[in-house]
């Protein structure tokens, strides 16, 4: 090895904090420290490239043609005026792209532009290339859709009537059902009835949940691209690579080898972007039928109608315990309103009771939830999919039974902890920090000091939950890995690592590139990540379900760890010792028993070069796929929801209250979150307080609802960035972020999911603080002003 | 139709021609392919398209470019002025305050020039100078973090990492 390259490497590995320095406490040099992401400087510059930001050369722009009823039959579609304008390239409907799609492949209810009937207001029609987006918009005017209007049903309890049977928003699945019924789930553990009948107390409430949506700051967007070869190629703003390209594949009717599809940086997602869009078919066809680019914009009007986000739920739950606070029935009946179309729905009504279980031990427990088409925008999975409704209703229903039972809403936590082993409907937890968790938001909240001791209009309030680190099975059945992960090893001390995870702004490039420099010694900015093209990467399944740190990050270990033995090999060869005394790290490869003798050690570069002369060139894929063995229950339905390990959060909100305005001020929301292992602590905490942030406004300011009535219903009440409120920097209250530690045996390091888990006690443990202040109970969301004050009015006519 | 005109986009005189009811930022992002500057909304609600006219920060998706002719525009690509990162942008990265990006080229903008006219913003004040740009992934922790280490590190002349360096050392 040249010396200059030599000192370059030594140079490079003492600038870096995570290299020069010794070993933490845990061993690890790079991992667990708040290094900067890889791509952190290109956002930060402006030069990072999101799918909008790409434009190739003769791209036609396209735009989407809406339906303006909720719920209506297509009679005819004339777009002759259309193709006739000038710079109009094609025009398609629905009859070119008849073949129906959904992330589920159970419940495939959607086309890309509607077919006979649209279900919607916002259903897309038919779709335009021309030069520029104001051809293509004077196009959409020109098309001519004649509908026949149908009955709509705006309420999943007015879906469930026979009259709306009779002309059900799809047809049913079986003779004799109501079409209008996407799913039902019921599923009982233990016997709840007898142990509500002995519970010395039973809490009962009518809960209910508003339905928001993810407005990331990025719109969607796809750009569609077909060779002359006649590959396609799909850019879009999605976090499901894989998936997306198998149902283009499908669609389309070409062979899934033939399409790839390549993910840019995504400017935020939060579950909105996770399976496939009209846009991203109707960009492929057209490239297919035009032979130019096609790309597609979605207005920021458009992503409230495209939606996929949290379902409003209605809920009723029972919870019974003993005198001294145990948990003995649970009791739980859901009606979730799906809107048109059936999304990730099957999943969304089982997760709706499933991820109830922990952390506490339930004696015993019972879920009813059915889920309903109704004629809005279809709802989907929205960060805590399926499970942020239920415990907001759960968490609730412990504070009333920890009042009732005269117990500190902490205490009473305490002692229906499970701690590891199985949950009641027998999922196995393995690691959980929770304790931990209601003990550091407890401190840090000064919640002793404060809980029923803070004067009228001020309050605080304590929620607890559980999540998922991905989930045990893939979304289409199979028994492949889930994750893989190549590694490429070069000479000058480079390394490449290949990976499909999504980033959509959490961080899995840096957790992979951190784990590269870990395993293998070198700097981290000697590390390429290359993410989330089918073409390059191996497969995987896609930024959903908190999944990619540990399954991807298993993968990136394992990867890393067959090349790395490789390199001891050699080394130990070359200096005459046992591999197993060969350690990389710190830009060195060394005699971990004599680290500093000068001839114990190499340049890690010069480690890969003695190494790659004895095996090759240096690379290997690695892969993880889930424990199918023991870790869920063999009923039917056992298997979603189990995950291969569990995080944990609790959170202590303070709020003011002013009971004349019913203006809920959100002070500060203190954040405890078991993530096994923070792989980069800056990264952990960037996921709590973006997760509570969502749920804070949740809770407080969203609401997506649609307009009532003739002829407007189903019309979006509010579909801008400034009607739709999400939160400022002046609306937010002060999160604090508490990082708690229980390793668990199945992640990487130990380490679990951070990213969805804190967004769930957001909205429940402000609830409770409301009622620690102004002593309503808020069970129906959001804490709107309104909403509030009349809370207040109605509370204060019941007590005089 | 179109129309030339010219105007000085990070420090260099550019003479162009966009369509008549082009905005600044189509301009920026279709013609000079400048596309650092993001597109939220298109109606002035978020905030991502936020630049620097003249040292001030405005929303370029609302603004007809004609009204930029024979003015100064700063772009997030023009913030650093040079090779290296500038303080703010360095002092964001190093607190993680991008997760997707998005929002964040309006927002260092904004607080550009809010340091330009205020070494030592308090917590208040940054909450002010950012109440224009939304930020989705956030809650807006370690963007306030941000900038107000992007403000130490200017006022005591080190980088934003020294800073954090010495601060680890209770210095
Ligand atoms: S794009 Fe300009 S304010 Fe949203
Ligand atoms: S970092 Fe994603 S919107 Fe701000």
């Amino acid at each position: 090895m040249h010396p200059d390259e030599l000192n370059a490497l030594q140079r490079a590995a003492a600038d870096d904090p995570g290299i020069a320095g010794f070993p933490g406490p845990d061993g690890l040099r790079v991992l667990g420290r708040r290094n900067r992401k890889p791509e952190g400087l290109r956002k930060n510059t402006g030069a990072e490239a999101y799918t909008d930001d790409l434009a190739l050369p003769g791209m036609l722009h396209a735009k989407l043609l809406r339906s303006p009823h909720p719920h209506a039959q297509i009679v005819s579609i004339d777009t002759q005026h259309a193709t006739r304008i000038v710079g109009v390239h094609a025009v398609i409907t629905g009859e070119d792209l008849p073949t129906k799609y959904g992330i589920i492949p159970w419940t495939r209810d959607e086309q890309a532009l509607a077919v006979d009937k649209v279900r919607y207001v916002g259903d897309a029609v038919a779709c335009v290339a021309a030069v520029d987006e104001d051809t293509a918009n004077a196009a959409l005017e020109a098309i001519e859709v004649e509908y026949e209007v149908l009955p709509f049903y705006l309420e999943p309890e007015q879906a469930l009537t026979a009259e709306a049977a009779a002309v059900p928003i799809h047809g049913p699945k079986r003779e004799g059902r109501n079409g209008n019924v996407t799913k039902h789930v019921e599923l009982e553990f233990g016997p709840v009835d007898d142990l509500m009948a002995a519970a010395d107390v039973v809490v009962e409430g009518d809960y209910y949940f508003h339905g928001t949506t993810h407005a990331p700051i990025e719109p969607h967007c796809a750009i569609g691209h077909v060779d002359a070869d006649g590959l396609l190629t799909v850019w879009s703003s999605t976090q499901v690579p894989h998936y997306l390209q198998r149902e283009l594949a499908r669609v389309l009717g070409l062979d899934v080898a033939r399409v790839r599809v390549v993910q840019p940086a995504v400017g935020g997602a939060f579950g909105g972007k996770s399976e496939p869009f009209d846009l991203e078919f109707c960009v492929a066809l057209l490239a297919l039928r035009t032979g130019r680019p096609v790309k597609l914009l979605y207005t920021r009007e458009e992503l409230f109608y495209s939606h996929r986000g949290r379902h409003p739920m209605r809920m009723w739950y029972r919870v019974g315990a003993s005198r001294d606070g145990k948990l003995k029935a649970v009791d739980a009946r859901s009606l979730l309103d799906g809107g048109a179309y059936a999304s990730f729905g099957l999943v969304t009504t089982y997760y709706s009771g499933q991820l109830l279980t922990a952390p506490y031990e339930l004696e015993s427990y019972r879920f009813d939830s059915t889920r309903v088409y109704t004629n809005k925008p279809p709802c989907g999975p929205k960060r805590g999919h399926g499970s942020v409704q239920p415990r907001f209703a759960f968490e609730i229903s412990l504070d009333k039974l920890a009042a009732e039972l005269g117990l500190d809403p902490i205490e009473l936590r305490r002692r229906n902890f499970m701690g590891t082993g199985r949950t009641v409907n027998e999922f196995r937890v393995q690691s959980n920090g929770f304790l931990e968790c209601l003990e550091a938001v407890e401190r840090a909240s000064g919640w002793k000091e404060k809980h029923r001791k803070l004067p009228y209009g001020r309050g605080v309030g304590v929620a607890g939950s559980c999540y998922i680190s991905g989930t045990n099975y893939p979304i289409y059945p199979n028994d492949m890995p889930q994750a893989a992960v190549q590694v490429q090893v070069e000479r000058s001390g480079r390394v490449s690592v290949l990976h499909g995870a999504s980033e959509i702004g959490q961080g899995s490039d840096a957790t992979m590139a951190a784990i590269a420099a870990e395993e293998l010694g070198v700097p981290l900015g000697y590390v390429r990540v290359l993410s989330a093209d089918t073409d390059i990467v191996p497969v995987d399944l896609g930024a959903y379900s908190s999944r990619e740190t540990l399954m991807v990050g298993n993968a990136c270990v394992s990867a890393c760890r067959q090349v790395a033995e490789r390199v001891r090999g050699s080394v130990g060869s070359a200096l005459g010792i046992p591999p197993e005394r060969v350690r990389l790290a710190g830009g060195w490869a060394f005699d971990a028993e004599e680290p500093t003798r000068d001839d114990r050690r190499l340049p890690i570069a010069a480690a890969f070069q003695i190494a790659e002369a004895e095996h090759g060139t240096l690379g290997a894929i690695g892969h993880y796929n889930t424990p199918k063995e023991g870790v869920h229950g063999e009923y039917r339905g056992g298997t979603i929801g189990a995950s291969p390990a569990y995080s944990f959060t609790a959170h202590v909100a303070e709020v003011e209250v002013d009971p004349e305005t019913g203006f809920v001020d959100v002070k500060t929301i203190w954040v405890a979150h078991d993530c096994g292992k923070a792989l980069n602590p800056m990264l952990v905490e960037a996921q709590m307080e973006g997760s509570a942030y969502m749920g804070f406004a949740e809770a407080i300011f969203e609401h997506q609802v649609m307009k009532r009535g003739n002829p407007e219903g189903g019309l979006h009440d509010a579909p801008s960035l400034l009607d739709y409120r999400i939160p400022t920097s002046r609306d937010c209250p002060e999160f604090v972020s508490l990082i708690v530690e229980s390793a668990d045996p199945e992640g990487p390091y130990g380490a679990k999911e951070a990213g969805e888990g804190p967004l769930h006690p957001s909205l429940p443990a402000i609830a409770n603080a409301i009622w620690d202040a102004v002593g309503v109970r808020m069970d129906a969301l959001p804490f709107t002003p309104d909403r509030v004050w009349r809370a207040l009015r109605d509370h204060s006519a019941r007590s005089a | 139709m179109r129309e030339t005109l010219s105007l000085t986009v990070n420090g260099d005189l550019i003479e162009t021609s966009a369509p008549t009811h082009y905005t600044l930022l189509e301009t920026l992002r279709y013609i000079l392919g400048l596309t650092g500057s993001k597109q939220g909304c298109d109606k002035g609600d978020c905030g991502a398209c936020t630049v620097l006219l003249d040292g001030e920060a405005i929303l370029s998706c609302i603004l007809p470019v004609q009204e930029a002719a024979g003015r100064s525009v700063v772009t997030v690509e023009g913030l650093a002025g040079g090779p290296r990162p500038s303080p703010l942008q360095d002092a964001l990265d190093l607190t993680g305050g991008a997760q997707c990006g998005f929002c964040t080229p309006g927002i260092l903008c904004s607080a550009t020039q809010l340091l330009a006219g205020n070494g030592s913003p308090t917590r208040d004040e940054i909450e002010h100078a950012l109440s224009g740009n939304l930020c989705r992934c956030t809650g807006y922790t370690k963007i306030f973090e941000a900038v107000e280490l992007a403000a130490a590190a200017c006022r005591s002349g080190r980088t934003a990492g020294e800073v954090l360096a010495a601060r680890a050392e209770g210095g």
